[in-house]
């Protein structure tokens, strides 16, 4: 996808190489309706570009069938796209195999929303940590206790939580252990698919402090992909919005909060419900629901719920057009008024 | 205003084979006619299974003490018969899960229709247009070709939008809301809550709303009471709550949220955990984790007046808390 700059504010957003990038990526599924001979797919993502900078949080927000999380699995290559390429630190990542494919899985590691998905419940929290560090061939047999040590500590947890069992474990310190595995093999990049969603608030605040705190500490780079945007507000450097399989808007985060110019991320925004009742929601902004991933509207995918599209939204795709630093959005209607206040 | 709800020295416990859970305590408050009263707190407060309790929902093992007046009633005295009648009639439920309440394979306008049918001797003709009404006002789009869809055909909000269809299907008097647009996307949440806000103007249909969401109970609420462990501590007017929250768990919550206001990794944390409840503390249970911790919170401080409409279960006063000045009152603990 290429860029118009109406801007002359084109200086790139991060100096220096980006750690990741994603370039044209499409991820569409069979549906079962395709069993039966058609060739219906789900469009769940289509044609995304995003790139991550060393040591940088790159937020991804959106409802359901956004495709975030199908993009996050991209990522972690844990599916493979159906176009478009994944590159970290130069290397196309769906053509890794061998220790090359070794190499990209220690450097790149996932955090879930349930971390235990993918722990056997019946081992001790020491040993799980522990087949992290085997997997990779890290340390010695003698110092991987030691090592299994340091990793709780890292994520506040005591040594003595090497000898539990996962059942014994509240949410919070459970998601402890699963960052605690997430870190052990010596990651750059962490891929975070709603951390804290099933978190209750008070133990969410200290999960997004512990985040925060290694992600700094160890210069990590983070994709946290998440629904709920005060949580995406408080952490991330950069965000990025998508929508039934596109990204909409993409910007330093505190300029897409406070100046976003999309009218899905203006719907988004307007639809958070504050903490505060001197702040109250002015009314729900967007009617509709999100249409069906298998056949997306022609045109912006947003203009069947969008207030306020025009024709073209129905012909053309729009372009990602730079908005000012590092800030992008796709759509007609703020492209030409960007136009007409353009000297 | 007049009261609708009285609950008086509610306990709910749950025998298990560690001991009696006690996940609801001592709970009184009062719920006026036409507000929206909040009942919030984090997994294990008490406050969906004191929902339960109301509606005699709870499983067998459950045992439940004190009194709920509802009217000339007490909900906890009824005959299972006579609570079968007013629920779905006088008090409904609207549960997180839409595919709670709905029958996966009858048609959405039938099953508004049945509820009708259920408490009220009309036609069945009456009943539809009745229900076709309904589903128009709670925003179905093409109501009467979607009469006679299955839920399976709708979208989550959609589903959503039948249940308070059939919640309100006989213009009760209260309706329970647990966690109601927790399952919605946040763009489908603020169109049901619109809808509920709408529906209490219209309708003076009265709503406990019971969430984990503060943004939801500062959008919707009149009232929010806050319950923690099973204990209700704090029960004030939407703002108060807000503006200056006394329960130091209120207090910590509210400090908790995540917000822009906050560098990343600098959200207050309450340290600690939620104790067990086959064995809570005695007196407060918030003691275990109070910054302000005194002798006194062996005890249970009764939930009393601060000012007129604010009422807090805590033995410390703003005298108290000055001379206290914890030190660990900011960051630490693990969840």
């Amino acid at each position: 996808m290429s860029q118009v700059a109406f801007s002359d504010e084109i200086a790139p957003a991060q100096p220096g190489q980006p750690i990741l990038r994603v370039e044209g990526l499409v991820k569409h599924f069979p549906t079962d309706r395709g069993l039966l001979g058609s060739d219906a797919v789900v469009h769940a993502v289509d044609d995304v570009d995003l790139e991550i900078h060393p040591g940088e949080v790159l937020a991804v927000v959106g409802e359901s069938g956004s495709g975030k999380s199908t993009l996050a699995r991209c990522v972690l290559r844990l599916i493979d796209p159906t176009a478009g390429r994944v590159v970290f630190e130069d290397r196309d990542v769906t053509a890794l195999k061998g220790r090359r494919l070794g190499w990209f899985r220690q450097q790149v590691q996932p955090v879930f929303q349930d971390p235990f998905g993918s722990i056997d419940p019946r081992w001790r929290i020491g040993r799980s940590i522990a087949e992290a560090l085997d997997a990779f061939k890290i340390g010695t047999k003698a110092n991987r206790r030691e090592r299994v040590t340091e990793l709780l500590d890292r994520v506040g947890l005591d040594p003595s939580f090497a000898r539990r069992r996962p059942h014994e474990l509240s949410g919070g310190q459970r998601q402890r252990v699963g960052i605690a595995a997430a870190l052990a093999p010596g990651p750059s990049l962490i891929v975070a698919d709603e951390p804290v969603s099933a978190l209750d608030v008070s133990v969410q605040a200290q999960v997004l402090n512990l985040l925060a705190e290694l992600q700094r500490d160890l210069g990590l780079a983070v994709l946290f992909v998440a629904h709920d945007l005060s949580v995406v507000q408080h952490i991330s450097h950069r965000t990025a919005v998508m929508y039934l399989g596109k990204i909409v808007e993409t910007g330093p985060t505190d300029r897409v909060f406070r100046d976003p110019r999309h009218p899905y991320t203006q719907a988004l925004l307007q639809s958070i419900p504050y903490p505060d009742p001197e702040r109250p929601l002015l009314g729900a902004p967007l009617t509709g629901e999100i249409p069906s991933p298998i056949s997306p509207p022609s045109g912006c995918r947003f203009r069947t719920r969008c207030p306020v599209a025009i024709d073209r939204c129905a012909t053309d795709e729009p372009e990602m057009t730079l908005f000012g630093t590092g800030h992008t959005a796709a759509c007609h209607v703020a492209r030409a008024e960007l136009e007409r206040s353009a000297p | 205003m007049s009261d609708l709800l009285t609950l008086a020295h509610v306990d709910v416990g749950f025998a298990t084979d560690e001991g009696t859970v006690s996940a609801v305590s001592d709970v009184s408050v009062t719920v006026e006619e036409g507000e929206i009263f909040g009942l919030v707190g984090e997994s294990g407060c008490g406050k969906s299974t004191l929902a339960m309790a109301l509606m005699g929902l709870l499983p067998r093992k459950a045992s439940v003490a004190g009194s709920a007046r509802f009217g000339e009633r007490d909900l906890f005295g009824l005959a299972p018969e006579d609570l079968r009648q007013l629920r779905g009639d006088r008090i409904s439920m609207i549960f997180q899960d839409p595919m709670t309440s709905l029958d996966p394979t009858f048609p959405i306008g039938a099953q508004v229709a049945e509820t009708i049918t259920a408490h009220r001797d009309v036609s069945n003709h009456a009943a539809r247009e009745r229900a076709l009404a309904l589903l128009k006002d709670v925003g179905i789009p093409e109501a009467e070709r979607r009469y006679d869809e299955p839920p399976h055909r709708l979208s989550g909000g959609m589903r959503q939008r039948v249940v308070i269809a059939t919640a309100l299907a006989n213009e009760p008097s209260l309706v329970l809301a647990d966690e109601p647009t927790t399952a919605l996307d946040v763009t489908i949440q603020s169109q049901v809550l619109d809808l509920l806000r709408d529906l209490r103007k219209r309708l003076r249909t009265t709503i406990v709303l019971i969430t984990h969401d503060l943004g939801v109970v500062a959008q919707i609420c009149d009232r929010v009471g806050v319950m923690y462990a099973g204990q209700l501590v704090e029960v004030a007017p939407v703002a108060d709550i807000f503006r200056t929250p006394r329960h130091p768990y209120t207090q910590a919550l509210l400090a908790a949220l995540p917000s822009d206001e906050h560098k990343p990794g600098s959200l207050r944390v309450i340290g600690g955990r939620v104790p067990n409840l086959t064995a809570p503390p005695p007196g407060c249970r918030f003691s275990t984790r109070c910054p302000y911790v005194m002798d006194e919170c062996a005890i249970v401080p009764p939930l009393a007046h601060e000012s007129d409409d604010h009422l807090i279960a805590c033995w410390l006063t703003e005298a108290t808390k000055q001379a206290a000045h914890p030190d660990h009152a900011s960051t630490g603990g693990a969840a």
